[in-house]
């Protein structure tokens, strides 16, 4: 006898986990708009509007980065193609928020700026139900799901895997960075997709708005981590774990490794793309640099600077990347380079297992804590001290 | 030259023709008079008149014109104008006094073409050769029937094989327009010889029908002769444009093998894609421009062979710059190709900030020696630019270099050795560990060669790798690893598929179909097109 869905789901987390997505959610949904609206803006406890829009911003790429973990972590697939998922899903909510816009835009007609301004006359045939919100979300989930598919069965069928595959991944991002760019593409060119009016008719700018879309993204990052712990704790997710370790041995016992990591891939990838839809909203505008190879190379860096193979790592490491992020670009924004590139060399050097290994690290010290489980695989290299600073501070990329 | 120093010149000049007696005629007073004339097709005529006769007084005529210093005065009389005074037109000396209601003649833009011609009429009899050429190019697109006295015995004269062909363009261009059919007929068999689109579709407007159904040209043996001949052309082109595509192609592929050679090198002997390989081309490039400074600054007189010295410099900056990286950072990620991807794509970060702080955000200006720029000119109007060309010969050059270390050479042999089976290398007695940083250390060195070589056809900024490492690994994926052969197949292969997709579909779409095709050959074949031979286990 099975147990219910409902109750694997239930036992996946521990208690405590549970717990923490508790208070996680009361302060997303109540503390936070609370502080938002109800306190005066002389308060100290007032939260300001760009306040909410970077942790909004920033709660869409925890979940972009919770997604790269289940791939990358549990799967060891390093995609650096992600940002072209997470882009299209942006794209396809930008189109209905293009068409929300309606009269109100500068050449006061149906059509998009851009289309008047490149002289269409009409709109071509793919944005044909673009005004229906519903067509937007199914949208949404499937154009980057079809890509991510195809691109999948594709690669995990002739066996490319490792660098390869992460290659040809930056390689995917790299054209269709260049096709957005295209105006003739039909999606705003260089400038993208802007000026949002409203959404299901409702003002777009508004506080409440605001805290609308705020209170999604958080939602979108507690479903993902309750989904992807129970993914991971899976058969499912145990069979993942075994073809990142050995893929060989796992086809030779009779898997077929190519259906796992094409559910994984596909999965990752319509996350990223729901996160996206989020992002667009929040901060406004959507255009083809969010598929550079920099991004979304980007996002793999978030992943192992919270640890590989925890979920919460990738969280954790979003947060510090992106706060860092906000903090050097406006104070020193000619370091923030050379912060990000050390960072990739300090963490690759010294934390394999990313800040959140390093604190189960500290606490197996302790005689009484159980073992950590899910980790991610053992390297060949021996590994570097615990006592090592954590990455923030580690710019020396010198020895280990 | 400045206007003042212009004038004087003209005065000195004029002064000596004077001095020396009229060893020209002087224009006649009846033409100058024409000059003069309120309508510009008189006008013309008369320019074209001095343009034929060429005295030297003629010459300052027209230049006086062109430069709107010629001018009447309130007597009718047509005088130059200087700085220091006024000159007569017709005899050149001086008139003193200095005739203050003179008004310069105005020249609109027919005029000025018309100057242009006459101009060039005259200096198609100079010695200088560039001087006969510039005319006698002028003189193919503009020259009119009244240039007719002139254009013949100049193409008679003409001892230079690639300006007597222009001329006899212009030549049969002017017939073209003739009375008598017969010359009509000789004009376009001759236009045939053209390869310029534009002569092409002079050829066509003969074929045109007006709106009663009339063809422009009446006579229907010019047409069936204009018709050949636009076949002619049409094929000459269609060869030029093919020829062009592949000279392109082959350029592009020999920067891009230069920008692979060396990944090929370091990928195939520790499996290890370095995504700051791109930043090692811009540190040769970056070399290439200290290089050039420094000769500007200490050996002003040997400016030319900077690049010479360059090669060197960007070899050895980008080799120290890449056994930096692997003693620092590659050596302690053996084992984990995915973390080495990262962290290889710090370093990148680091290197191209470090660029930006040392050499500013902006691109820097890396001249082309004067022994590279220019080109050679071939058939039908194509010119090949000599700095691609020089590229192509480095780009063999190099191949060379690599391919007599990789085959002749102690190192080379370790180096096929590691790429082949790392562990029974070691087992036999090779240091892999110094192995690995040399190895390293030649591949980057490569890729300061390209960067060297890049520097002379591309725009030198901090972030000009970037575009190199999905291109470079390309090549490595298409040809297989560790194949010098393969190598070279998938550079002259990929840039030629490249700048033929270009021509059809445009450079993104090109680009775009080149990725596809990529993705789908890796399908096929894995282990690209020279797969090493030999036994692997994966995992």
């Amino acid at each position: 006898m099975r147990t219910p869905l409902t109750v694997r789901l239930f036992q996946s987390l521990p208690r405590t986990a549970w717990l923490a997505l508790a208070i996680f959610a009361a302060i997303a949904w109540i503390a936070i708009p609370a502080a938002h609206l109800l306190l005066p803006e002389s308060s100290a406890l007032h939260v300001s509007a760009y306040t909410v829009t970077l942790m909004g911003k920033i709660l869409c790429y925890a979940v972009v980065a919770v997604a790269m973990d289940l791939i990358w972590g549990y799967a060891g697939i390093l995609s650096l193609g992600h940002g072209v998922f997470f882009a299209l899903g942006g794209y396809a909510f930008g189109m209905y928020l293009m068409r929300q816009i309606g009269t109100d835009g500068s050449y006061g007609v149906m059509l998009p700026d851009f289309m008047v301004f490149l002289d269409w006359k009409e709109l071509p045939w793919f944005w044909i139900g673009s005004d229906s919100f519903l067509w937007a979300l199914f949208l949404v989930v499937a154009v980057p799901g079809l890509l991510a598919f195809v691109f999948g069965w594709f690669a995990f069928r002739s066996r490319i895997k490792g660098v390869y595959f992460s290659i040809i991944t930056q390689a995917l991002t790299y054209a269709t960075m260049l096709l957005f760019f295209r105006n003739e593409t039909g999606f705003g060119g260089n400038n993208g997709f802007t000026d949002f009016k409203r959404i299901l008719g409702y003002d777009i700018t508004s506080p409440q708005m605001r805290l609308v879309l705020f209170g999604l993204s958080a939602a979108l990052l507690i479903a993902v981590l309750i989904l992807g712990r129970y993914l991971v704790t899976s058969k499912f997710g145990r069979v993942l774990a075994a073809i990142r370790d050995a893929e060989s041995r796992v086809r030779f016992i009779g898997y077929q490794p190519t259906q796992y990591k094409l559910a994984m891939w596909t999965l990752s990838a319509v996350l990223c793309a729901l996160a996206g839809a989020l992002y667009v909203p929040q901060v406004g505008i959507i255009n083809p640099s969010e598929m550079s190879p920099a991004n979304s190379i980007e996002i793999a860096v978030w992943v192992a600077v919270g640890g590989r193979g925890t979920l919460i790592g990738g969280v954790i490491g979003a947060f510090i990347v992106n706060l860092a992020k906000s903090f050097f670009t406006v104070s020193f924004p000619d370091y923030w380079l050379f912060f990000l590139g050390f960072l990739f060399i300090g963490v690759t050097l010294f934390l394999p297992d990313g800040v959140v290994g390093l604190w189960r690290k500290l606490r197996a010290r302790r005689p009484a804590a159980p073992a950590p489980t899910g980790t991610a695989p053992a390297v060949a290299t021996e590994q570097p001290a615990a006592d090592t600073p954590p990455p923030a501070a580690s710019t020396q990329g010198a020895r280990a | 030259m400045s206007p003042s120093l212009h004038h004087l010149l003209r005065i000195l000049w004029l002064t000596l023709c004077c001095a020396f007696g009229s060893a020209h005629a002087a224009p006649s007073a009846e033409t100058l008079a024409r000059l003069a004339a309120d309508d510009s097709d008189t006008r013309i005529a008369a320019i074209a008149e001095l343009g034929a006769e060429g005295s030297a007084q003629s010459v300052a005529l027209l230049d006086a014109l062109a430069d709107e210093a010629l001018a009447l005065t309130g007597d009718g009389r047509l005088v130059i104008l200087t700085d220091t005074g006024a000159l007569d037109a017709a005899s050149g000396s001086a008139i003193a006094p200095y005739p203050d209601d003179a008004e310069p003649l105005m020249v609109n833009n027919r005029v000025r073409n018309a100057l242009q011609s006459a101009k060039a009429a005259t200096n198609i009899r100079a010695t200088d050769r560039a001087t006969r050429l510039a005319a006698a190019q002028l003189l193919r697109d503009s020259a009119g029937e009244a240039l007719m006295p002139i254009l013949e015995p100049a193409l008679d004269a003409e001892p230079d094989k690639e300006i007597r062909a222009i001329l006899a363009l212009a030549v049969a261009r002017v017939n073209l327009a003739s009375a008598e059919p017969a010359k009509r007929i000789r004009a376009a068999e001759l236009l045939g010889d053209s390869s310029d689109a534009s002569v092409k579709a002079m050829l066509a407007a003969l074929l045109d029908k007006d709106g009663n159904g009339q063809f422009a040209e009446p006579d229907a043996e010019v047409r069936a002769a204009a018709k050949a001949s636009i076949l002619a052309i049409e094929r000459r082109l269609a060869i030029a444009d093919l020829a062009s595509t592949a000279f392109t192609g082959l350029s592009l592929g020999s920067i891009l093998l230069l920008a692979a050679l060396g990944l090929a090198i370091t990928y195939g002997v520790m499996g290890v894609i370095n995504m700051a390989h791109g930043e090692l081309l811009m540190v040769g490039a970056y070399a290439t421009y200290v290089v050039q400074g420094l000769f500007r600054t200490h050996l002003p007189g040997y400016i030319d062979s900077y690049v010479l010295a360059a090669v060197p410099v960007a070899f050895l900056t980008a080799a120290a710059v890449g056994m930096l990286m692997e003693r620092t950072v590659i050596r302690w990620l053996y084992g984990r190709p995915l973390e080495t991807l990262l962290a290889t794509w710090g370093l990148s970060l680091v290197l191209i900030q470090t660029a930006r702080v040392i050499f500013g955000p902006q691109n820097v200006e890396v001249a082309n020696p004067s022994w590279m720029s220019g080109g050679v000119s071939s058939f039908a109007d194509i010119v090949l630019p000599w700095n691609r060309l020089v590229i192509i010969g480095f780009a063999i050059f190099v191949l060379l270099l690599v391919w007599l270390m990789m085959q002749k050479t102690r190192l080379g042999m370790f180096v096929r050795a590691v790429t082949q089976n790392r562990a029974m290398a070691g087992c036999v007695g090779v240091p892999t560990a110094r192995i690995d940083t040399l190895a390293f250390g030649i591949g980057a060195g490569i890729a300061g060669l390209g960067g060297c070589a890049l520097s002379q056809v591309a725009n030198v900024g901090p972030a000009m790798g970037q575009g190199y490492i999905v291109d470079s690994f390309m090549v490595v994926v298409l040809g297989g690893v560790g194949q010098l052969a393969g190598a070279v197949t998938a550079a002259m292969g990929l840039g030629l598929m490249t700048k033929i997709l270009e021509g059809w579909a445009g450079a993104v779409v090109a680009k775009i179909l080149v990725l596809v095709f990529i993705i789908i050959f890796i399908q096929k074949r894995p282990q690209g097109l020279f797969a090493l031979k030999g036994r692997f286990v994966e995992d």
